[in-house]
């Protein structure tokens, strides 16, 4: 049994995790019918595009966290680190339509994107529209060239924050597609591990990283990155996540940046400020200007140890659609 | 020989039964290059089929629609999506059969088949559950096509799956989640080709005895 976790029956820590959600955050989510689908609990302008996310449970706060005020509209529920049923992203996209359509803004998974395509194709029958960007912006997980490849982790807060406002403002869904498409295609993450996460259920962790190591390029289920190293100091890591993070887009001295800084679960937000700081540091002397900047924990693996890294080369859409204000539990700004 | 289409809840229960017993293994195995729940997920759906199939008395068709809509919808993740297909490919090759011959369990294994690369993108020799499902289909049909009965057939299918899914041992995943081990991958058998192994044994371990 796994040390020391909060937990009453770990075969339902979803179903008991969702049902403290709902409770804690009335003003924000609504549970309805389908116990893995939330929805966000205020008013919505009529005819607004829905937003729709999903994924597999353990990334507090994604997904569910970004149900919000011009944020995601209805998010799809899986177990933990496995992919939402097709009939969750169905009702989800049921639950988000308002008759202008549903953008579908998910990541670059084998499950979730056989789950959409079914659940696509379920409510086309029905008359509802459903467009998706995949996000892909972890640049460790893939060559350049095989960008299909590349797995979505938390460059899609951004993903969801641009979308969002976008649908916000009255866009039609091809737009919202559009600057969504933009932003991700902007968007480049690089995660660094230090120790690995359980599965509540499983009882053990699944993959391993030994004391004193870290693994350079990890993804949020633990996948492996480019290379395990010696640990090193929050300034190398700085240098280490940029030096795969700058070259790939590429940045270039001029350009205005997002950055979002997310532990992984068990770093401390303090050590996440200290890996920030070098990380702005060393883009200021590429003579690339931080725009916004958000650290803390912004989408977690369990307890993994660690930080993911994510920069966004913005343009003056982007910057409209990430000033917008947003109110959700994972992402508030006014 | 035939097997008649009311023996639905006895196919389903093979298949239950199947993953019930070996829902440790398969967590075993899946932990190895994945996440380590592929036993939890399966185990949770097939028992989720039994209790949907309590006090039922199904055809074999229905059965497998049951069991198809059942991991559709509560499994998710990348198994229940495809063995959500493949069920329900062979649920919609026998409908309306109040009798199911070799022939049309053939038409059952092409279908499955056809649901599972419809929707997932692996070819054979990625390192999926095609790899075990494809060979044992190839293999009734080549057995049906000599001239074999259905139980030849099924045993047929039953050495091709076991082959194929030892096959997956030696290769090197292309796709979902292990695929990004790489060369990391090789050396371990499948979780989904372990999972579909066990189904495909059950499924005609189950059908044999029914023969008439």
């Amino acid at each position: 049994m796994m040390a020391n976790r909060i937990v009453n029956n770990p075969d339902y820590v979803v179903e008991d995790m969702l049902r403290g959600f709902v409770k804690a955050h009335p003003d924000l989510v609504a549970a309805t019918e389908n116990p893995r689908v939330l929805k966000y609990a205020g008013e919505t302008a009529e005819g607004k595009v829905g937003i729709v996310t999903g994924g597999g449970s353990g990334h507090k706060p994604a997904f569910i966290g970004y149900i919000g005020k011009n944020m995601c509209d209805a998010v799809a529920v899986g177990e933990i680190f496995s992919s939402p049923t097709a009939k969750a992203f169905e009702d989800a996209f049921m639950a988000a339509d308002q008759g202008s359509g549903v953008a579908c803004l998910y990541g670059n998974y084998a499950g979730d994107n056989m789950n959409v395509k079914m659940a696509v194709r379920k409510v086309r029958a029905k008359g509802i529209t459903v467009k998706t960007v995949v996000a892909n912006d972890d640049c460790a997980s893939a060559k350049k060239d095989e960008r299909e490849k590349r797995r979505g982790v938390a460059g899609e807060v951004l993903m969801w924050k641009v979308g969002g406002a976008k649908a916000a403002m009255g866009a039609s869904l091809d737009e919202v597609i559009a600057a969504a498409q933009k932003a991700i295609d902007n968007t480049r993450s690089v995660g660094i591990g230090t120790a690995p996460c359980t599965i509540p259920a499983v009882g053990h962790p699944n993959f391993e990283i030994k004391e004193g190591t870290m693994e350079v390029g990890i993804g949020h289920h633990g996948e492996p990155g480019v290379s395990v190293e010696s640990l090193v100091t929050a300034d190398e890591m700085a240098q280490k996540m940029l030096d795969l993070i700058l070259p790939d887009l590429p940045f270039a001295a001029g350009d205005e940046v997002v950055v979002l800084l997310s532990g992984l679960g068990a770093t401390p937000v303090m050590e996440q400020y200290i890996v920030f700081s070098k990380v702005a540091d060393i883009l200021a002397d590429h003579g690339i200007r931080l725009y916004r900047s958000y650290v803390g924990n912004y989408f977690t693996s369990l307890e993994m140890m660690g930080v993911t890294l994510t920069v966004m080369k913005l343009d003056d859409e982007l910057k409209e659609c990430i000033d917008y204000p947003a109110d959700s539990m994972g992402l508030r700004q006014f | 020989m035939v097997l008649s289409a009311k023996y639905g809840k006895e196919i389903a229960d093979g298949l239950i039964q199947t993953i019930q017993l070996n829902k440790d293994y398969l967590s075993e195995i899946d932990g190895k290059i994945g996440d380590g729940d592929h036993g939890i997920n399966m185990n949770k759906g097939f028992t989720m089929c039994r209790e949907r199939l309590e006090g039922q008395s199904p055809s074999v068709s229905e059965a497998f629609a049951i069991i198809s809509q059942t991991l559709m919808e509560d499994i998710g993740g990348s198994m229940g999506p495809l063995y959500g297909v493949l069920f329900e490919g062979m649920s919609m090759a026998s409908e309306g059969r109040e009798a199911i011959a070799a022939e049309d369990f053939a038409q059952m294994l092409s279908a499955a088949v056809e649901g599972v690369m419809e929707i997932g993108s692996a070819q054979v020799g990625d390192k999926t559950l095609l790899d075990t499902l494809v060979p044992a289909k190839d293999a009734f049909a080549d057995s049906l096509a000599a001239g074999h009965g259905f139980d030849e057939c099924l045993s047929a299918m039953k050495e091709a799956a076991s082959a194929g899914w030892r096959s997956t041992e030696n290769m090197v995943a292309k796709i979902g989640r292990a695929s990004r081990l790489g060369e990391r991958s090789r050396g371990v058998l499948d979780a989904g080709a372990t999972s579909c192994y066990l189904l495909l044994t059950a499924l005609a371990d189950s059908i044999l005895p029914l023969l008439t």
